[in-house]
């Protein structure tokens, strides 16, 4: 199974956190992205995220088998959402499975981070206000 | 050289368009950056800017060739 996906319906978090699952783990540690109804104090209805397909595909492969690399993992698992998405919706699920928590926490900080960092992902937000923005994020 | 050009996000809109082919004297991303931003006034100066060529990071002295498609890939907004 790849490690890395692109989505463009409901991610199951129960689905993606079987795929985790080996015997010689000793637990596993996920993060879920959800959509929230604010950003920079503004209120926020709804987002689209748009998508460079190819390079997100690559980018977001070499992100999960970097951290199979920087970290003792069993299994590592990252499904980003594309398309519309509503208040409350989940944007991206990280999950990782290691033999000790320590890898385990670390590693799934690290790939979010990676994620938003690197794969050409950009988030249009819609405001109550009728505007709507892309965010590029960084000074 | 003609290259194929994609624009994404805030760029795709600057642009007026998602992609376009043109006709360019440039021979690396760094001039061809440039170029297009004296053209659709991108609000990004390259060093927030990352270039992609046939669905490939790579840096900005990159040598181009004829047919390549070209993507600026302005700050991302994932997860």
């Amino acid at each position: 199974m790849k490690r890395f996906e692109l989505r463009d319906a409901p991610i199951d978090a129960v689905a993606e956190r079987a795929t985790l699952e080996d015997p010689a783990a000793g637990g596993c540690v996920t993060f879920e992205g959800w959509v929230r109804n604010h950003n920079d104090a503004r209120a926020v209805t709804r987002l689209d995220y748009q998508v460079y397909g190819a390079l997100a595909e690559s980018e977001g492969a070499a992100i999960l088998d970097e951290a199979c690399a920087r970290f003792e993992l069993r299994a590592a698992r990252c499904v980003h959402r594309v398309g519309a998405l509503a208040i409350g919706d989940m944007a991206v699920f990280v999950g990782v499975s290691a033999d000790h928590r320590d890898a385990a926490f670390a590693a799934c900080r690290w790939i979010i981070d990676e994620v938003k960092r690197r794969v050409p992902i950009w988030k249009n937000e819609h405001y109550a206000d009728g505007e709507s923005g892309w965010l590029h994020p960084g000074a | 050289m003609k290259v194929r050009m994609r624009y994404f996000a805030s760029l795709a809109d600057r642009a007026g368009r998602p992609e376009e082919t043109r006709d360019t004297a440039a021979t690396n991303p760094r001039d061809l950056y440039a170029e297009v931003v004296r053209e659709h006034a991108f609000g990004f100066p390259p060093e927030r800017v990352r270039v992609a060529v046939n669905d490939a990071l790579v840096g900005w002295d990159h040598v181009l060739a004829d047919g390549d498609e070209v993507v600026f890939l302005p700050p991302v907004s994932g997860g």
